[in-house]
């Protein structure tokens, strides 16, 4: 092994910089992809639950789907191939501005939603139906029994699940840098080729990675301790 | 549209330029996928038994293994073996064999807590009476609990074979010449179908993702009933 380490090369001065740019573009599109994805999630799981049948169908056919087809092919299929879908006016307006981080939070969005509405779906299955059969005997709308009974607990089910997806999106955003986001994997790789010191910046780079999942694997485990123990039936 | 662009090239896409030239496509996806979660298999198996272990020594590592891989993206994997293994061995590895050394190693720790979990799923019992004939805990591990264990597992080894199915799409960075790349390298010659191409691809893993889906759906109501439970 003939390999000299410079780890001063990623820790002090522009490449460090570049690390923590990319750390920012990682950071900000997982953001903006989580909050999209939940709203998207959420209304896909209300149309799987309503009676009406074209939107059981397409909330169906839409996770059934997303979930089923690799992220990469669904990023080049925003990047590549959505001009010919898109409206021309939306084309213009993304060609103006950052159109990558724009398919990248696309894709990102819309797979992530599929596996969030899957949750919220399960999440509120698992409510037990005489839950909702005693809120109506007490005199409860169906509307006031979901708001004031049913959804609560839910909730408090469906967060665990929520917050390892958005951890699960957060990896999964090291995908953007197929299409030229430049996020924490972009800059490592781009270190490397700039200066061949590639085992430092992977080396940073996971270490940052690992940080977050840590963090949030810690959340999860303090969440579950202080509040799931309560939910007995 | 062009989809005569995808109908000239859909040969291509399924198995690359076989006969004449090296095997590519969704051939090689499926290899990937196959070979993967063969090696991740026992992989796993042996990491979700180490976590088990009650001695420190021998669950450490299986815990550092499973946490560590399982906290980073599967794409910094595919970098580590790629720009690594010359430093390592001080020699390029090919591309399809680092690419399938990482997602080895990935769906390892997956699979490593699908054993685990399987395991810890039958009832105490099973273990105890096993001991209790006389057997030792290897010998109840490899004739009693495992055997079940495995089976009512296999929903799950099914749904891990998706995620890898879909993994393999990331080999594509490092250039092995996957069913992705073959569909970039259409898009780059041909210019002019870029939604098509991209539509039929998508398509293409559906079909596989799919019918694996719907067959572990299939398979958890049918095991699910032969389970041992506790009374």
């Amino acid at each position: 092994m003939n390999y000299q380490f410079d780890w001063d090369l990623v820790l002090h001065g522009e490449y460090a910089e570049w690390i923590v740019d990319g750390l920012i573009v990682t950071l900000k599109i997982s953001a903006i992809s989580i909050v999209l994805s939940m709203l998207l999630g959420t209304i896909i799981a209300v149309f799987r639950m309503t009676k009406v049948k074209p939107l059981v169908w397409f909330s169906a056919a839409f996770t059934e789907f997303f979930r089923n087809t690799p992220l990469l092919v669904q990023i080049f299929f925003w990047y590549f191939g959505s001009s010919t879908i898109l409206p021309k006016f939306v084309n213009q307006w993304l060609a103006h501005h950052d159109f990558e981080f724009a398919a990248g939070t696309i894709a990102l969005t819309v797979y992530t939603a599929a596996f969030i509405a899957e949750e919220i779906r399960s999440g509120i299955f698992s409510i037990p139906k005489t839950q909702l059969e005693a809120s109506r005997a007490v005199g409860l709308s169906f509307t006031q029994a979901y708001v004031y009974v049913i959804l609560p607990q839910a909730f408090r089910i469906i967060i665990p699940p929520l917050i390892s997806q958005s951890l699960n999106l957060i990896k999964n955003s090291s995908l953007v840098m197929t299409i030229g986001v430049a996020d924490l994997t972009y800059m490592a790789r781009q270190i490397e080729s700039y200066t061949f010191h590639g085992f430092e910046a992977f080396t940073v780079a996971t270490v940052i990675y690992l940080c977050i999942s840590l963090l949030v694997s810690l959340i999860i485990t303090q969440y579950n301790k202080h509040f799931l123990r309560k939910i007995v039936y | 549209m062009h989809w005569e662009v995808v109908w000239r090239n859909l040969d291509y896409f399924l198995w690359g330029a076989y006969p004449d030239g090296p095997l590519g496509g969704l051939a090689v996806s499926i290899l990937l996928a196959v070979l993967g979660i063969f090696g991740a298999f026992w992989l796993g198996l042996a990491a979700g038994l180490m976590r088990l272990s009650r001695r420190l020594w021998i669950k450490a590592p299986a815990v550092v293994y499973i946490e560590v891989i399982r906290g980073i993206p599967i794409l910094m994997l595919i970098f580590w073996f790629y720009f690594l293994a010359p430093i390592l061995f001080n020699e390029t590895l090919p591309e399809f064999t680092s690419a399938l050394t990482a997602f080895i190693i990935f769906t390892g720790a997956y699979v490593g807590e699908i054993v685990r979990a399987g395991v810890q799923a039958l009832p105490r019992g099973q273990m105890e009476a096993a001991r209790g004939q006389g057997l030792s805990h290897v010998q109840a591990m490899s004739y009693v609990i495992l055997p079940q264990a495995l089976r009512n597992m296999i929903p799950s080894f099914v749904n891990q074979f998706v995620s890898l199915t879909k993994d393999t799409s990331l080999a594509y960075i490092i250039g092995v010449n996957e069913l992705t790349r073959t569909a970039t390298q259409v898009n780059n010659r041909t210019l002019n179908a870029p939604t098509e191409i991209f539509i039929t691809i998508a398509v293409m893993y559906f079909i596989v993702c799919y019918v694996l889906t719907s067959t572990s759906r299939r398979l958890e109501k049918h095991l699910s009933r032969y389970q041992a439970r506790d009374r």
